[in-house]
């Protein structure tokens, strides 16, 4: 391969620098610096053009450009609300995006206090003492949290269980971390958009390692048996572990106060926008399983001068020092993500919370309300509360009410022949006019 | 140099920059407010930080100022290619009409699956793999992902009894506890005195019980596997497969590709070869490439090209999904934007400089590096000195310090990788930091540092007093 050519625009060295420090090393190029045996190395080209920056703009916007333009009322596990401007503009210093895990805390005060900013707001929403400082989403901090109970003393069984109805994609992901494990993962019953509690009382037993649940559910109801739900699962020793969702958090009741052992969620709802399913995996637990807890934690400390400080904590649970006795593989996280899901969450306050998690819950009634007037058209069909959003039955076929409405410019989920769900935020607010028009055209 | 990392503290006060939450907090009382759910539903209070937005961006402006990145200077932390991250692709990944959500039909998507696939397609290529996911969110993730298609297809054949994962000594963590959580036994290989594998080591560590060996490539002590092709034949002689931890591709670009060397499965670190922001701590992104016997088993969903456009598709033996949705799909755009900036020249001058660079600081520390000839790292001996205390030491220097006391088989370890983004000047400064400290009196590193914006960390009386809160903390 020619390597006399333009280079990369991000390697500073001018060619009399290169020149220097080859002479330096003493070689005369660079290739000599390579120990790679002739019958490995590669000596063809990629086939990847160098574009210039403006071009890669322009051909990233065109690609995006090709996207439809559709209003979204879509969730099911992936959400976005207004971000202010301050978050993008701070969060995006330079110091925040382009340091790393705080291995030498001293040069690092900033970041570090701002996670631990991050874990005691998120301590002060479960009302649980240990947070960590990010799992990659929700679903892995639910695989975090089963593998979790298989090391805790006092919690012992073999069998994991989690709602027929949840997020999806996280019972896949769960599947793959107990994959390594003998435990198996059974679905309990729902009934009415919410847990059948006799359902699963019936299948809970002293076998039971791990309990799941929702709130809110998937489909937007909110659980009105969250405790009971815990007592079953303290009742046979197994782990009561709550998805659960920053906003929601603000006007649910406290995970900690109902029972429950862990809390996981995606916790980007706050400080990401859409993105494609990105996302920030809270990961919120009791303090006696503090040993066995993933990930990094930020502690409290001082410093030489006697001030107080912050300093990653407990390391020795992790992997670059325990290897394959670590409490989990993760190193890179999602940190950054926090930084931003903190600042946005202090922006809002307690109050600006409340209402936006009130707002969360009447316009998904307002929406549903509006849909119901039409004929042919159920909505909600579960007689619960919800939170941003709602299944609605059709008479029409789901699939082709659905289509009709993304020719309309808007994206609904479809469950199935006869049921389609929608989430609505502040950000589609204005929109909702216009999808029950296209909704009343659709099922005309 | 000297550095002096801004410092903001209280003369009244024992605290340097205050929590937000001791600036002021407001306690909202749920039966105070109009509220549209039953009381039995909603909890009774919240209480958080009460910051306008003035005081907001203050607070994080100076958090940041507290924060050493790799804008602010050299970071060579040995295995983490901590390069310069462009800024252009910062507003390419914020374009609006990127930002969609993973529920949307195909059709509609087209753009975004697009996008996805070139992407497939330029990582295919550079690890001469034959297809890849974008779905596992950081390396280890990645490393997990490769070893769950390694058990499904060493299952898919019938082979199920391989119950052990080979990992070389000087390897990353992340190896041992990837292979551990996907429920495998881990089998350490000691390295020959050369610091390389060992082949009559791997030969007697290799069996029927073998599933797979991972290898870094450079390894850690930045040499490369001279012996790969041998070390692939005794591991694919014994039925195993060979997986290739990107975390040191950088080294490579344009020189070596895995899949030549005969790796099977492969992971890319795009936080570090292809300059995503690090982020403190994160998001990265790990995608896998893998052979094509090795396809059918990838998570789905899978992206490829049709004949009128992209789609998603669930592979036939996939393994599931190791991510709830698509990955970490803003920072993959950043990957694609650095590759295309890069394109082929860009890309092989990248490993040519990242070599030079850390050839030309090696050449210029009054340290002993006692494994050659490295690549884009290298791990020098700190000797008599306390490898830890040298770091500190070196902060007050306006640099990072390298990587401590790992790999184990170098005495006092210390993991440099400058990476190819440095300049002369820099390295200059930078091996002045290692020698005035390497010939500096250790009984003095006790008080280092002493210019950062705090002074050394009491992190024994943090793991012995655990506060994680700011509960846990009293206000001043």
């Amino acid at each position: 391969m020619a390597h006399e050519t333009d280079g990369s625009p991000f390697t500073p060295h001018a060619p009399e620098e290169t020149a220097a420090m080859l002479e330096a090393v003493g070689v005369q190029t660079e290739d000599e610096l390579f120990d790679i045996p002739d019958a490995v190395a590669f000596d063809d080209s990629f086939g990847i053009d160098q574009r210039t920056e403006r071009e890669i703009r322009e051909e990233c916007a065109e690609l995006f450009g090709r996207n439809d333009e559709l209003i979204e009322f879509l969730g099911r596990g992936h959400y976005g609300h207004y971000i202010p401007s301050v978050v993008d503009d701070v969060a995006g210093r330079s110091e925040f995006l382009t340091s790393y895990t705080q291995y030498q805390p001293e040069i690092a005060q900033g970041f570090l206090q701002a996670l631990f900013e991050y874990q005691s707001m998120f301590v002060e929403l479960t009302g649980l003492p240990v947070v960590n400082c990010s799992s990659y989403d929700a679903a892995a901090a639910l695989g975090e949290a089963a593998t979790m109970a298989t090391r805790l003393r006092g919690v012992d069984g073999d069998r994991v269980l989690v709602p027929e109805a949840m997020v999806p994609g996280r019972r896949s992901v769960l599947e793959n971390y107990l994959a390594g494990t003998d435990v198996s993962i059974e679905a309990y019953p729902f009934a009415d958009g919410t847990v059948d509690v006799d359902g699963l009382r019936d299948q809970v037993d002293a076998d039971t390692l791990f309990v799941y649940l929702e709130n809110p559910t998937v489909y937007g109801t909110i659980e009105p048996a969250v405790v009971e739900v815990c007592e079953l699962a303290d009742d046979h020793d197994a782990l009561a572990t709550l998805g659960t969702d920053p906003v929601a958090m603000g006007l649910l009741a406290e995970p900690a106060s109902q029972g429950v052992d862990v809390v996981i969620g995606d916790a980007a709802s706050l400080g990401l926008p859409t993105s494609h399913g990105m996302g920030l995996g809270l990961f919120a637990t009791r303090d006696t399983f503090l040993r066995q807890v993933p990930g990094r934690l930020v502690g409290a400390t001082t410093d030489d001068d006697g001030r107080r400080a912050y300093t990653l904590t407990l390391q020795t649970r992790e992997q670059h020092i325990r290897r394959e006795r670590a409490t989990s593989n993760i190193c890179t996280n999602q940190a950054w993500v926090g930084l931003r899901t903190a600042m946005h969450l202090t922006w809002l306050g307690a109050d600006g919370l409340v209402d936006l998690a009130s707002e969360c819950v009447e316009l998904a009634a307002e929406l549903a309300a509006r849909l119901d007037e039409i004929e042919g058209v159920t909505a909600p069909v579960y007689e619960a509360h919800h939170f941003r959003e709602f299944v609605a039955r059709t008479d029409a076929s789901a699939k082709s009410v659905a289509d009709a409405l993304v020719g309309a410019g808007y994206a609904v989920h479809v469950l199935d022949d006869d049921h389609l769900q929608m989430c609505v935020t502040e950000l589609t607010a204005d929109a909702i006019d216009g999808l029950v028009k296209a909704f009343e055209e659709a099922t005309a | 140099m000297i550095y002096d990392q801004a410092r903001w503290r209280r003369t009244e006060e024992p605290v340097y920059e205050p929590l937000s939450a001791e600036k002021a907090e407001r306690t909202v009382d749920l039966d105070d407010r109009d509220v549209p759910l039953p009381d039995e539903l909603t909890r009774d209070e919240v209480t958080l930080p009460r910051l306008s937005e003035p005081e907001l961006a203050r607070h994080y402006t100076r958090l940041s100022q507290m924060t050493y990145g790799v804008d602010s200077g050299p970071y060579p932390l040995g295995s983490c290619t901590m390069k310069y991250n462009p800024k252009f692709t910062e507003d390419v990944a914020a374009d609006p009409a990127g930002l969609i959500h993973p529920h949307r039909g195909d059709e509609t998507t087209q753009g975004t699956l697009e996008l996805c696939g070139r992407l497939q397609d330029y990582l295919a290529r550079i690890g001469g793999m034959d297809a890849v996911t974008l779905q596992p969110p950081a390396g280890a993730a990645g490393e997990f992902t490769g070893i769950r298609i390694a058990a499904n297809y060493h299952d898919h054949r019938g082979e199920s009894h391989r119950d052990e994962v080979i990992v070389p000594d000087t390897a990353h963590g992340t190896n041992f506890a990837s292979a551990a959580l996907a429920g495998y036994d881990v089998i350490e290989l000691p390295s020959g005195d050369d610091g390389r594998i060992d082949l009559s080591a791997l030969e007697a560590a290799t069996s029927d019980r073998t599933a797979a060996l991972m290898l870094t490539n450079p390894n850690t002590l930045g040499l490369f596997e001279r012996d790969i092709e041998t070390i692939a034949a005794t591991v694919h002689d014994a039925g195993g497969l060979l997986y290739y931890d990107g975390a040191n591709l950088n080294a490579l670009l344009g020189r070596a590709r895995p899949g030549d060397m005969g790796f099977d499965i492969m992971h890319y670190n795009v936080h570090k070869t292809f300059a995503t922001p690090h982020g403190g701590g994160g998001p990265g992104a790990g995608p896998v490439g893998v052979t094509e016997d090795l396809q059918p088993f990838l998570p789905t969903p899978h992206i490829r090209e049709t004949g009128d456009g992209f789609e998603t598709y669930e592979p036939a033996q996939s393994i599931g999904k190791v991510h709830g949705f698509c990955g970490n799909w803003l920072v993959l755009i950043k990957a694609f934007a650095y590759i295309a900036r890069l394109g082929d020249p860009g890309l092989a001058d990248t490993s040519a400089k990242a070599v030079l660079n850390a050839n030309y600081l090696g050449s210029q520390l009054d340290m002993e590096i006692p494994h050659e000839p490295y690549h884009h790292e290298f791990v020098a001996s700190a000797g008599d000195k306390d490898a830890a205390e040298v770091a500190k030491a070196m902060l007050d220097h306006g640099v990072h310090p390298p990587t401590t006391k790992w790999p184990d088989i170098v005495r006092e370890a210390l993991m440099t990788e400058p990476t190819e983004s440095e300049n002369r000047d820099t390295l200059d400064q930078l091996a002045r930091a290692f020698n005035t400290v390497a010939a500096g009196d250790e009984d003095d590193f006790a008080d280092a540092p002493r210019r950062t914006s705090a002074r050394r960390i009491d992190q024994v009386a943090a793991a012995r007093d655990v506060r994680l809160s700011w509960h846990d903390v009293e206000f001043e």
